[in-house]
């Protein structure tokens, strides 16, 4: 690869490129517009439109974004909500397919988050183990991270809480242990939604540098964010999302004063 | 790599100039990008299966244990919930409708419980395999595995349930006289190609499910369908005595009947060989195959798109 073409610069290695791309939900509306069984049940009957007499309805959220990524980027990704910023993120991590145009990576992307995997019935302790398993880490991975893990968590501080069901955690808590479980993977591609504000003030410090770390090991790093803090903190290149489409592509200054400009209105 | 750190303010929104006018399709293909989510090579598939197969398990076991969490009896219930069951299709087939006609009471009582046990094996695993892609779509959403790892596991956790319903099945088989004795083995073999075949089923239905959740709605009356034409509750052979043998057979050589059948046939010392079909491992054996390798290409066809829901 890259690595034995000696007169390319580390930074013009391409990680992520996006060509036009398109991406489609299908959303089952479980009837459509009128919600009555017979209004259901009419649409069935007569002949509408195929998809929308079906109760599915598309929606377009993102409309052909182009862009390239290089090793050692910060890219931070902006826009109001449901401009498309968290689908995209999706689509390089290769979660979503896209309608059309193409997501080239290398390597595996991965998100920041393994929430959908865990169980609120089962104890903290097991979530660990089933938690790092779905991320992919071998038994012998999660078994030494594991302390490690319950340790950053703060989880025990208060007791012998790992062993009791999440569901009788806090919020505060259960985020903690969730943030404390992703975060134990390294990632070539790391793409993080929002993920830095969880727990209290102490643990919020604590996760920021954990963060840190990760984006130092990570080639590039992508971060979907409301706060344009933590944006021009971590990112040297932004994204500008607006209903699907990249308003602006540029280094954060440029695109945070924009941005301001535009929302201060 | 730990020298890729560059400077805030390197050339970033300006592409460099090295690989300017190269379309996003050459450039990818010339540092050896690869298509975000793109679906792997069937033989790379299993390879990839084979490797989270520890997460595979631990998802399993963690649902099943999740399911009787808040119960106060807790995992009692893994076996009570079966043995109740039992006694409820023992009342209303064996004491109200006498459907055990032409069976003695001790081949009567375990030839029932072994149905319900055996059929409710499958009927969960479809059930299960439904929802595995539609009801799951946040984890599919999330994370990065092959999706077949959740209709597999899915039926590995109605496996493991049925394994606690053995604990009941043997209980009554020997308080009906049927002693453990050498066939017995033959549970294991039995029980490994039914197990094949519902996993491949479970992944017919969960491709299926995930573009039509509504499935999850129409199941359950194909399946009792299934339930009432495999004969879970009676013998074909008797009930069906006067018909033309034809219905009789395409009934004993549908899968849920052939596996139901050998595990009697296994377990049950009163129920012989006469009443199973002619080449009946034949048939178990080829049920599980078609199923098994068919729900797995099937499944593995449309792996790109199980995130669209």
């Amino acid at each position: 690869m890259a690595d034995t073409d000696t007169n390319i610069k580390r930074s013009d290695v391409p990680t992520v490129i996006c060509d036009d791309v398109h991406i489609v939900y299908r959303v089952n509306t479980g009837g459509g517009g009128k919600g009555s069984a017979t209004a259901a049940l009419s649409r069935i009957v007569g002949r509408g439109k195929a998809e929308v007499s079906r109760g599915v309805r598309k929606v377009h959220a993102v409309r052909g974004v182009t862009f390239t990524a290089y090793r050692g980027e910060a890219i931070g990704l902006i826009g109001s909500n449901g401009s498309g910023k968290s689908t995209l993120l999706r689509a390089v991590a290769g979660l979503l397919p896209t309608e059309s145009g193409k997501v080239y990576t290398d390597g595996q992307p991965s998100l920041l988050g393994v929430n959908a995997a865990l169980m609120n019935d089962l104890t903290g302790e097991r979530n660990v183990i089933l938690g790092g398993l779905a991320m992919g880490m071998s038994r012998e991975e999660v078994r030494s991270r594991y302390d490690g893990i319950v340790d950053f968590s703060g989880i025990n501080e208060k007791g012998d809480f790992i062993s009791l069901p999440m569901r009788t955690y806090s919020s505060g808590m259960g985020a903690r242990l969730r943030f404390a479980i992703a975060a134990a993977k390294n990632h070539d591609v790391l793409l993080i939604d929002e993920a830095l504000a969880t727990g209290d003030r102490k643990f919020q410090i604590r996760s920021e540098e954990r963060i840190r770390e990760l984006r130092k090991e990570a080639g590039t790093v992508f971060l979907v964010s409301h706060s344009n803090k933590s944006i021009r903190d971590t990112c040297d290149r932004v994204l500008w999302l607006e209903k699907g489409q990249l308003l602006m592509d540029g280094p954060t200054d440029e695109v945070l004063r924009a941005y301001e400009r535009e929302t201060a209105r | 790599m730990s020298d890729t750190q560059q400077g805030g303010a390197v050339a970033t929104s300006a592409p460099p100039s090295v690989d300017d006018g190269l379309t996003p399709a050459a450039l990818a293909e010339k540092y050896g990008l690869s298509v975000s989510g793109a679906r792997p090579g069937l033989f790379e598939y299993v390879r990839e299966l084979w490797s989270r197969r520890h997460f595979i398990l631990a998802f399993s076991s963690a649902k099943l244990t999740a399911q009787y969490s808040q119960a106060k009896l807790g995992q009692v219930w893994q076996v009570a919930t079966p043995l109740l069951n039992a006694l409820v299709y023992y009342l209303i087939f064996g004491l109200i409708l006498d459907a055990g006609r032409g069976m003695t009471k001790d081949v009567y009582i375990p030839f029932l419980v072994t149905g319900i046990f055996v059929f409710t094996f499958t009927q969960s695993s479809v059930m299960a395999g439904v929802r595995a892609i539609s009801g799951n779509l946040g984890l599919v959403r999330a994370l990065h595995f092959p999706r077949a790892s959740l209709p597999i596991s899915f039926s590995l956790q109605q496996l493991q349930q049925l394994l606690f319903s053995m604990i009941v099945l043997v209980a009554i088989a020997i308080a009906f006289g049927s002693y453990p004795s050498a066939r017995w083995l033959l549970l294991l073999p039995a029980l490994f190609l039914q197990f094949v075949f519902n996993v491949g089923l479970a992944m017919i239905m969960a491709r299926m499910g995930s573009k039509t959740p509504d499935l999850a709605q129409l199941m359950p009356f194909v399946m009792r369908t299934w339930m009432y034409a495999s004969g879970v509750m009676f013998s074909i052979q008797t009930m069906l005595a006067d018909k033309p043998a034809w219905i009789a057979d395409i009934l004993m050589y549908n899968p849920a009947a052939v596996y139901m059948d050998l595990i009697r046939f296994a377990l049950i010392d009163g129920y012989g060989a006469e009443n199973l079909p002619a080449h009946v491992w034949m048939t178990a054996l080829a049920w599980a195959l078609v199923f098994g390798i068919g729900g797995f290409v099937y499944f593995w066809k449309a792996e790109e798109r199980y995130g669209r829901g």
